[in-house]
């Protein structure tokens, strides 16, 4: 698979980047009893790997729009400040009917944690607990999927996670009751740095629906600053149905780089709905390597964002089997001065024949200071394909308004309104009821005027 | 007082002038027909009333119930009673246009110090409405004019107006493009509406609209000015002998004064 290659930062390291490896030497090889001796030489070459490239500068082709040097410039503690948070906290992110895992700072807090009574073979426990009874069904997929060559915060993640999520769902089980996975950060003097790392594996025609909650706790505007750096690998085997939400609410002085990497086999279907109001700085790296012929991968967000927060989602879709479809459809908001990047990559390789690979991303600015870059890329080496994008940028239409108005909905009103039409289609598409709930909650608070367009939708 | 007075108004857009100095009162229970042809300024007229403020006031009045109109935001007119049809009604995707009926509805009853209907009570009344202009009932939950067909539109515009109970109810060309069934329907629904305490300006480029609902009074504007004012009779004349047979004499009269 060819591979853009990522400039080397100079010989030499950052000091900011040496804090991170003074950690690995303290902080890993505590956390690394439980595992095989291959994923210690991985973090070993992981953070090896970070040292040589550093944090990405805005160099890099990848990162030309995303600055992290905030991130690089803050010295986080690597110890979760898991006891400030209690149940309380907690109340109101649950949702209900669903097998809840709660992670504080990145660390397992069964205490929070609610689990009902699995199917048969079903697993759902942190991923420290999976390599202690199941370590046979991590190793094979583990850190072999998402890559760390290029990226820095995959190479970091990879190297000092401390523990995350390992769902399993063996062959032919339905799952019915979703799986939320609560990720809770607390800001603080010392912010803290924390590492999830996931491993999601549906086996042959299995089915089931994970949700991914990072939120603050505390006051969710002013709940200060955290930065967490998860990576999620998902592995759907042949048949498997996948239903995806990641719910992104922190606190908009936290920092969010994550990595989502979708491995899809023969005739599966991964669907996934990543939806980002909150965090200051966030990421999103979404890999979907299309692997199995048949298969179909829906990928869909909504970001909505304001003040000067910065969303940047990096989308890479790879068809590598034929027959494969993938449907990507982004649509965000921007108010303030904030700031949204959209990477749509759609790599067709030789032998996808008979891809249809569909891409889309729109966006209304709120604001003459918020700024979009979107910037779908195709390529494609197979010659029998339907692969269409497309990118917008607009405002809200004002002939639309005065019609409104001339109802007898006010300006502001009609604004939102019209506003709230512009999400809908995503909201509609979000199977899940509580996560749709929460979002259409969200935007009735987050819009002027919401108690109107609460009745008027 | 008259319900509606407008003085001498002009209107344009950049440097283009559009209405050259219109004169119009409206009264409580009556409908004035309002022809001509094409570029005229007809719709100008219509948003200018309705309060779309891309266009510039250059010079006049417009009084409604006696006071200053121009002052007034569209929805305030709107809960005041002011309704336009649009020409060309606007597709809003993603709003539902029972909901979106609804949120107005309420609006303009909060406005007037009625009580707001809840979901049952309005979904009576808005049935109510629907049969008045014969609507399918699948177009309710639809978007609000999105992928209706020209005479939905029209008709939808129709319903929407029966639903706001306006006061004073402005219908822009609501007739053009429409088969001669689904005239008679927004005629009934006009006609039905009819009252002594309420009065509409309608806006047509044909007379046979006016076949269905007699007007008052009717107006031929021109060029941006009203040239003529005369009863039903007049619109028949002008079908008869076009507007060119006006245009003569707008051309005399501008002579005339030269
Ligand atoms: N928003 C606008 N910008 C520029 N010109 C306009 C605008 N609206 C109307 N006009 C011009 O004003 C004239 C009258 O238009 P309109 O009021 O739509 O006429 P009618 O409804 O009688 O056909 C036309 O020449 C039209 O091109
Ligand atoms: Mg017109």
């Amino acid at each position: 698979m060819p591979e853009t290659i990522a400039a080397v930062s100079p010989a030499g390291l950052a000091p900011e980047a040496e804090v991170y490896t003074r950690a690995f030497a303290r902080v890993a090889v505590e956390r690394t009893d439980h595992e095989p001796s291959r994923i210690g030489t991985l973090r070993k070459a992981a953070i090896d790997r970070f040292g040589e490239l550093g944090f990405p500068n805005r160099k890099l082709e990848e990162w030309r729009s995303t600055d992290v040097r905030a991130i690089a410039t803050t010295t986080f503690s690597f110890e979760p400040s898991a006891e400030l948070v209690s149940e309380a906290d907690c109340a109101r992110f649950r949702y209900d009917n669903t097998h809840e895992l709660v992670f504080v700072n990145g660390a397992f807090r069964s205490d929070l944690s609610r689990l009902q009574e699995l199917p048969d073979g079903v697993i759902i426990s942190s991923l420290e607990q999976g390599w202690r009874e199941h370590p046979e069904l991590i190793e094979p997929h583990l850190g072999r999927h998402a890559k760390f060559d290029n990226h820095a915060f995959v190479a970091l993640n990879t190297a000092l996670h401390e523990n995350g999520v390992f769902v399993f769902f063996p062959r032919n089980a339905v799952v019915e009751t979703p799986i939320h996975i609560l990720h809770l950060g607390r800001g603080g003097d010392s912010p803290v740095a924390s590492f999830p790392r996931n491993l999601f594996v549906a086996e042959e025609n299995s089915q089931g629906r994970i949700i991914e909650q990072f939120a603050t706790a505390g006051d969710t505007d002013t709940g200060g600053n955290h930065f967490t750096c998860p990576v999620t690998e998902v592995v759907l085997a042949q048949n498997a149905v996948v239903d995806h939400y990641k719910l992104q609410r922190e606190s908009t002085d936290a920092f969010h780089m994550a990595t989502f990497q979708i491995y899809l086999g023969r005739s599966s279907n991964f669907s996934s709905h990543s939806i980002s109001w909150g965090g200051g700085l966030v990421r999103n790296d979404v890999n979907a390597v299309l692997g199995g012929e048949g298969c179909e991968a829906t990928l869909n967000g909504l970001y909505m964002v304001g003040g000067t927060q910065l969303v940047d989602n990096h989308m890479r879709v790879d068809h590598v089997a034929p027959h494969c479809d993938s449907h990507e459809l982004f649509k965000g908001v921007l108010e303030g001065h904030a700031r949204a990047v959209f990477n749509g990559r759609i790599f067709v390789h030789k032998g996808a024949q008979k891809t249809d690979a569909k891409q889309t991303n729109r966006n209304l600015l709120l604001s003459p200071t918020a700024l979009v870059h979107s910037n779908p890329q195709l390529e494609i080496f197979a010659d029998d394909v339907r692969c269409t994008h497309g990118s917008t940028v607009g405002r809200l239409d004002e002939l639309g308004i005065f019609y409104l108005r001339s109802r007898g909905i006010g300006e502001e009103a009609a604004r939102s309104l019209l506003t709230y039409a512009f999400c809908a289609d995503i909201v509609q598409r979000i199977k899940d009821k509580s996560v749709r709930r929460d979002l259409e909650e969200f935007l009735f608070r987050r819009l002027p005027q919401g108690d109107v367009v609460r009745q008027a939708v | 007082m008259s319900l509606l007075e407008i003085k001498n108004l002009h209107v344009g857009v950049k440097d283009a002038k559009i209405l050259k100095g219109v004169d119009l009162t409206v009264n409580r229970g009556e409908v004035h027909a309002i022809m001509g042809p094409n570029g005229s300024g007809k719709s100008t007229l219509a948003l200018v009333l309705a309060g779309r403020d891309t266009y510039e006031i250059t010079e006049g009045e417009i009084l409604y119930k006696g006071e200053d109109l121009l002052e007034v935001a569209p929805e305030e007119r709107a809960r005041e009673g002011l309704f336009l049809a649009f020409q060309y009604p606007v597709e809003i995707p993603g709003v539902s246009n029972v909901y979106f009926l609804k949120a107005a509805l309420n609006a303009i009853r909060k406005h007037r110090g009625q009580e707001e209907l809840d979901a049952m009570d309005f979904l009576t009344y808005v049935r109510e409405k629907m049969a008045l202009v014969k609507m399918d009932e699948t177009l309710l939950n639809r978007p609000v004019n999105e992928g209706f067909s020209g005479g939905e539109k029209k008709r939808n515009e129709i319903f929407h107006m029966a639903v706001l109970d306006p006061v004073l109810a402005v219908l822009d060309e609501t007739d053009s493009g429409l088969d001669i069934d689904a005239l008679k329907i927004v005629a009934d629904g006009v006609n039905s509406l009819r009252s002594e305490e309420r009065a509409f300006i309608i806006i047509t480029h044909y007379q046979r609209l006016l076949n269905y609902i007699v007007p008052d009074v009717v107006h031929v504007l021109l060029d941006g000015k009203i040239v003529r004012t005369g009863g039903k009779e007049l619109a028949l004349e002008l079908e008869e002998k076009g507007y060119s047979w006006l245009e003569g004499e707008v051309h005399e009269e501008a002579v005339a004064h030269a």
